[in-house]
């Protein structure tokens, strides 16, 4: 017996175009991307990493998503906690909401930011007269950064937390557990692998957002420049083998995060084949 | 603890789950709310665990517990065990660690020392036959398991009363039968006041020592399960509590005729239904001066104490139930397609009118 669609030349043309296809748009730019930088030896590679304005937009990259993480985890784990347990008027169009970050193109994204907090924008003046600067500064990287970036918590969350349904936590409430145990020792355990699953998917896309981050942040070199940023200006400055140093630093980012994800992947089918 | 409901009464948005009910329930019981999905009787077992609110609109709305009025109480602070009808164990805890939960979370003051929380645990474990098992998970057990954990996970921090949504519903009937059988014994063992949820007519009344019958948000009657079955308030509860034959046709100097089927009824002229339960047919070869009422076998069922035959007529809407002893299913020479003559060894009559009482009447 066959199942169907199993025939052999069908399944060996389907195997040969997904090989044929993941090497040519997927592993071959990665290839080029590593043999880019190191093109001129290991030396310049190092010298164009450990230049001060690429170690600046390191650590600024990486300063933004550390920051980003937390801000996305409490509002993503609120927002479906609020979607999940609660039956109010205008859940159904809080949910839809919820994509707005991710229908809306970054640029936009940026520019409506720029609006409201830029120094001609609504809030602009007052916050001007207090001297407070959140556009062209770290703060508005931020903002963007998490504007971007706060659905995928959430969105991981809430189909698992509906399917799960409230019974447990109910059940632990029945026991006597206050607000807080229950959720550390109930609802957090069932949730962790998605939380961690979501925390993974934020921090990808804050370390390599460019459009919005772009709009808002001017830019400056050694100040407000993130390594996306960064890589295009080396770029435009015909340093191939800079940006492609920078290039193979995000590159390095997203491998580590996917080796993130596929090991958390494992663990959490092992777990469901064991529980 | 003796639980007491005054004016309890509940609505989801504009829609009716509950009217306004009193319901008083004694130490020690063990009751049973008994109802067809949509009845409330889930909502209303939700609202003495604290899980729902009842209605606030009511001043007079009030939940005690002995003397202690909890109306506002949260659950937690109710001290209720809660059974879920799909057990809802944490899945990610072992046994152990279930059923040590209520005992863990206590405010410190309060809080067993960890090593009486083991024995407790153990004890509770022990009790329901469970203790080989600690170290599993929620999903390594069966259902009946599961459910016990569920049991023992409630009773871990001693409740004053004891909560059961559809306790056996998701089991097979054999594990159903067995984990019944032991519930009935644990309560009157450890004599606490126990309310379950069931739609099981017969879970309800094999199981009780009072059940509350519900529909469409009304409580419809509370009684011991004998003076239910016997002398039931309504047709709803008549009809809820087992199968049930109708006979509906015209009276005419005190006989029903319906098609070619009589029966001598001592009734005024009109149109009446009559309703009899199958044990209540006999089944003769021969029509008598009371009844004619011809039947034919259409199908049999040997399985149990009695033999369940179902007859068909064209006088009747819905074929008919009757059940039949052994020894008279032999002597008759009972099978399908053999036609015979049912006899109204007694009949039910519900009057519309609900001033009216309800009528039973042996026939002769």
């Amino acid at each position: 017996m066959r199942r169907i669609g199993d025939a052999p030349a069908v399944r060996r043309v389907l195997i040969s175009a997904a090989v044929l296809l993941s090497a040519l748009f997927l592993l071959l730019p990665l290839v080029a991307i590593f043999a880019q930088a190191f093109a001129q030896g290991a030396g310049v590679f190092w010298a164009n990493v450990s230049n001060t304005y690429t170690l600046h937009a390191i650590v600024l990259t990486l300063g933004v998503a550390l920051l980003t993480i937390p801000i996305c985890l409490v509002f993503g784990v609120a927002l479906a906690w609020l979607v999940t347990r609660f039956s109010f008027p205008g859940r159904r169009l809080l949910q839809t909401l919820i994509d707005i970050p991710f229908a809306v193109s970054p640029v936009v994204a940026g520019l409506i930011y720029l609006l409201l907090y830029g120094r001609n924008g609504w809030m602009g003046t007052w916050l001007d007269s207090h001297d407070i600067q959140l556009m062209f500064a770290w703060p508005g990287i931020l903002m963007v950064t998490v504007f971007v970036t706060c659905p995928f918590v959430a969105r991981e969350l809430i189909p698992l937390m509906q399917a799960q349904g409230s019974r447990e936590e109910e059940a632990a409430v029945t026991l006597g557990a206050r607000g807080w145990t229950m959720f550390r020792r109930v609802t957090l355990p069932n949730i962790r692998w998605a939380l961690l699953y979501g925390v993974i998917l934020t921090n990808a896309r804050a370390v390599g957002e460019f459009g919005a981050v772009s709009v808002v942040s001017g830019a400056i070199r050694g100040k407000t420049n993130t390594l996306p940023l960064h890589l295009e200006q080396l770029y435009q400055d015909y340093n191939t083998v800079g940006a492609f140093a920078c290039a193979a630093l995000l590159a390095l980012i997203a491998l580590l995060t996917l080796a993130a994800k596929a090991g958390l992947e494992w663990r959490a089918s092992r777990r469901e084949a064991f529980a | 603890m003796s639980i007491h409901l005054q004016n309890i009464g509940k609505h989801f948005g504009a829609t009716r789950a509950l009217e306004p009910v009193n319901l008083d329930i004694h130490e020690g019981e063990l009751v049973g709310l008994l109802g067809p999905s949509g009845s409330g009787k889930t909502t209303l077992l939700r609202i003495i665990a604290g899980l729902e609110n009842a209605d606030r609109s009511r001043e007079t709305s009030k939940i005690l517990f002995g003397e202690r009025d909890v109306t506002n109480v949260h659950v937690r602070d109710r001290r209720i065990g809660f059974v879920f009808q799909h057990y809802a164990l944490f899945r990610h805890m072992t046994v152990y660690d279930n059923v040590a939960f209520g005992l863990t979370v206590m405010p410190r003051k309060r809080r067993p020392s960890s090593g009486e929380i083991r024995s407790r645990v153990f004890r509770l474990l022990e009790m329901v036959k469970l203790e080989h098992l600690a170290n599993r998970y929620p999903a390594q057990l069966s259902g009946g398991q599961q459910q016990r954990v569920s049991l023992a996970r409630a009773l871990a921090v001693e409740p004053d009363v004891l909560l059961l949504d559809e306790p056996f519903g998701a089991l097979d009937a054999k594990v159903r039968q067995e984990l019944r059988r032991w519930l009935r014994h644990l309560h009157d063992e450890l004599n606490f006041t126990s309310v379950f949820v069931t739609h099981d007519q017969e879970e309800a009344l094999e199981l009780s020592d009072r059940v509350v019958v519900m529909s469409d948000g009304r409580i419809e009657q509370i009684d011991s399960p004998e003076t239910l079955y016997r002398v039931p308030k309504n047709r709803f509860v008549f009809e809820f509590l087992g199968d049930v034959n109708h006979l509906e046709g015209r009276v005419r100097d005190g006989v029903l005729t319906c098609g070619d089927a009589h029966l001598n009824v001592d009734l005024p002229d009109g149109h009446e239904e009559l309703l009899l339960r199958p044990h209540e047919v006999r089944l003769a070869e021969a029509p008598s001066a009371e009844s004619h009422l011809p039947v034919t076998i259409t199908a049999i069922s040997p399985v149990g104490a009695e033999v369940r035959v179902e007859l068909e007529a064209d006088w009747l809407a819905k074929p008919w139930l009757a059940t039949v002893r052994h020894a008279d299913f032999e002597r008759l020479a009972l099978r399908r397609g053999l036609r015979l003559y049912a006899h109204p060894r007694q009949w039910h009559r519900f009057p519309e009118a609900e001033s009216k009482a309800p009528e039973q009447r042996h026939v002769a």
